[in-house]
């Protein structure tokens, strides 16, 4: 595990209670279970907490800008296709500002594997409504509730063409652990939702305890339904989270396709 | 470093200057651009995308200009050089990310294609009004260069001049193009690989625990690594140390950002390139870039024949911006002539370099249009009856602003 931080920046930022560091140490043991040569890993973030993991990763890391982490990584990836790229970041990142790039990098399949922490909030910033804000919770900037009907992550990524989608809440590292190194493994867009606690913000805000509650709240309110339709997989607010493994299929990814079709307009226009 | 033969597609073509710059970046050795369509650079990402795939190179559409950018900053990282194409709207939304480039210190390439804003403004005709946005659109501290050709030739050498500079300074490169020298079809010579020189990557030898990405060299550019070589690089968009760790206090911050702007302007005089013609005794100098510079040798050519001793100056590289040429020549000229399609940019940049020792006369135009040359010929005559030494910069009317507006804006639609 210490061999894949970077000690040198110890202590992070993570508050006490936090879930995002459960989820880096389950990417580190799933990069180690994977067993893949560290040496072609990337790890690329946005902004806000979780866009602060690839700075504490000891691999080729990137720290992008707000919401393009999946863009820059599809640059990284279509120059150098040997390497294995991960993206890891938070749902605003990722599902509001970098959204696009989410949906058109799952249709076109590029070949990487995002690890998004959904953590119902802006955190970084102080607690304002996130597009993954569950109906009628509070936010900074929802203080009547929030009334807007939140983004049902493994939907967009299932329909939008990704070939594994699994989620896992933070308390279940073994099973994330295990979930990620099959996505690691896996050719194509994949998606990893860590459902993950704030204990500065989210749950304080909506007066919920601190992180340790949370998990507790997970541990009486997951139910593991592998393979359920990824349409019913909304969050409400403090119901019932559907986890597991929803999707896990073969789709050419797109470089298996650019490089097919560069194949055949090399040789084309070598016999002519 | 001689470019790859697989690379140049040696010959005499009738092309024009968005497909020229899509071959000079081929023949630059690019090998990732990531785009999105606009009008008028589309010409240039067909013609990479064409002919991408024999050279082993990809284009690839993004979803939109913030994607695009970031993806190059992405695949420059992971090892190849890369470009994107765009124009007006579209060089706006990459605003993010250059600066992202700009603070990772990431060599590419910008083609902007400008045409009249703002906003949509008119996608389909001329501008060259995003010439300040190209040197401080994106927030913050940086430096970029900024080239301006004139023609077809001129996209494709300049094209791999661009590329040159954004590997020699680790910096973004914008190549300040506009809709009638994109758009402008003329005869395009592609030499041999063999004569065509490149820039290669100065890519850090030493052991990689002892790699720092951000330590400058004496020139005060650092040496580049890439993605998956065993580096465990850390770069981030934050102020970093020359580890790429972030920093937050004041003094770091003025170390760190200091250097990138330093590093531009202590390499100015090997990076400006100027044309200049006839100014040894010029009484007036008529400043350009781009379509500009084409359209005002007409206007000159009138001035002259009318005995007046006018000089050129055009800028082929108008960012980092050759103040001390103009401060020199400011000393011994009467006024500079500065014919630019927007009501006054670079001719701030004049002004500002003369110190008020010459006057300074724009000769503005709106965009969706050039200059027509007499102004530049009136402009000049104005420029050498003028006695009075005028503060600031003085705007010449054209024959369409007094047709536009000495009407009280009754044109009819
Ligand atoms: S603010 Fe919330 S998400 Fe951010 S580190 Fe603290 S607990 Fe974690």
């Amino acid at each position: 595990m210490e061999n894949l931080l970077r000690m040198d920046r110890m202590p992070h930022i993570w508050c006490p209670g936090c879930g995002i560091g459960l989820g880096v140490t389950a990417l580190a043991s799933a990069l180690e279970k994977a067993q893949i040569d560290l040496n072609n890993v990337c790890i690329v973030s946005g902004i806000g907490c979780t866009g602060r993991v690839a700075g504490y990763v000891k691999l080729d890391s990137f720290h992008t800008t707000h919401g393009r982490a999946i863009a820059f990584a599809t640059g990284i990836k279509a120059a150098n296709p040997k390497l294995k790229v991960i993206v890891f970041s938070g749902d605003g990142d990722l599902i509001a500002i970098g959204g696009n790039h989410f949906i058109h990098a799952a249709r076109r399949n590029i070949d990487m594997l995002v690890v998004c922490v959904n953590n119902f909030i802006y955190a970084m910033t102080g607690g304002q409504v996130a597009p993954t804000t569950p109906l009628a919770a509070y936010a900074t900037t929802s203080p009547f509730g929030c009334v807007e009907p939140p983004f049902n992550i493994p939907y967009i990524a299932d329909s939008s063409g990704a070939v594994y989608v699994a989620r896992w809440t933070a308390l279940h590292v073994r099973r994330l652990t295990n979930s990620l190194t099959e996505a690691l493994h896996k050719k194509g867009f994949s998606v990893v939702e860590v459902i993950s606690p704030c204990a500065m913000y989210y749950s304080r805000i909506n007066r919920l305890g601190d992180g340790l509650d949370m998990m507790k709240f997970y541990h009486d309110n997951v139910e593991i339904r592998h393979g359920e339709d990824t349409k019913n997989l909304d969050i409400g607010f403090q119901t019932k989270i559907i986890c597991g493994k929803f999707v896990d299929k073969e789709r050419p990814s797109y470089m298996e396709r650019y490089n097919q079709w560069a194949s055949e307009v090399r040789g084309a226009s070598n016999e002519s | 470093m001689k470019a790859n033969p697989k690379d140049v597609l040696t010959g005499v073509y009738y092309i024009d200057g968005d497909v020229a710059a899509g071959y000079g970046a081929l023949a630059a050795g690019c090998k990732f651009i990531g785009g999105y369509p606009i009008t008028p650079s589309t010409e240039a990402a067909e013609a990479f995308a064409r002919v991408a795939p024999k050279a082993g190179a990809l284009f690839i559409q993004m979803e939109d200009e913030l994607g695009s950018m970031a993806s190059v900053v992405g695949a420059v990282w992971a090892g190849v050089k890369s470009m994107t194409i765009t124009s007006g709207p579209g060089y706006s939304l990459m605003m993010e990310n250059i600066g992202l480039g700009a603070m990772m210190e990431t060599p590419f390439v910008l083609l902007n294609i400008q045409r009249g804003g703002p906003s949509t403004g008119v996608p389909t005709k001329t501008g060259q009004a995003d010439m300040m946005q190209s040197r401080w659109g994106s927030h913050g501290d940086y430096e970029v260069i900024a080239i301006s050709p004139d023609s077809p030739q001129e996209m494709f050498d300049y094209t791999i001049k661009a590329f040159n500079l954004a590997e020699r300074y680790r910096c973004p490169v914008m190549i300040m193009s506009d809709e009638c020298v994109g758009h402008m079809t003329e005869k395009v010579v592609i030499p041999p690989a063999d004569e065509i020189e490149l820039e290669p990557r100065r890519f850090y030898k030493g052991p990689p625990e002892e790699y720092l990405p951000f330590k400058p060299d004496p020139d005060l550019v650092p040496k580049l690594a890439r993605a998956g070589d065993g580096f465990n690089l850390y770069i981030t968009g934050r102020v970093h140390d020359e580890r790429g760790y972030p920093v937050d206090k004041e003094e770091f911050k003025m170390k760190y950002i200091r250097r990138l702007v330093d590093k531009i302007r202590i390499n100015k005089d090997k990076i400006i390139e100027l044309k200049e013609e006839q100014t040894d005794d010029a009484e007036i100098v008529v400043v350009s870039y781009g379509i500009s510079s084409r359209v005002a040798v007409k206007g000159v050519e009138k001035a002259r024949s009318k005995g007046i001793k006018v000089g050129t100056l055009r800028l082929v590289t108008v960012w980092p911006f050759p103040d001390e040429r103009i401060t020199e020549l400011a000393k011994r000229v009467k006024a500079f002539v500065v014919p630019e399609i927007n009501y006054g940019q670079v001719v701030f940049d004049v002004a500002r370099a003369s110190h008020g020792k010459a006057n300074v006369v724009l000769v503005p135009h709106g965009g969706a249009g050039v200059h027509n040359p007499d102004d530049i010929a009136d402009a000049i005559e104005y420029a050498v009856r003028e006695d009075k030494k005028i503060e600031g910069v003085v705007e010449y009317k054209t024959r369409l602003e007094k047709l536009v507006f000495e009407g009280g804006y009754k044109l009819k639609e």
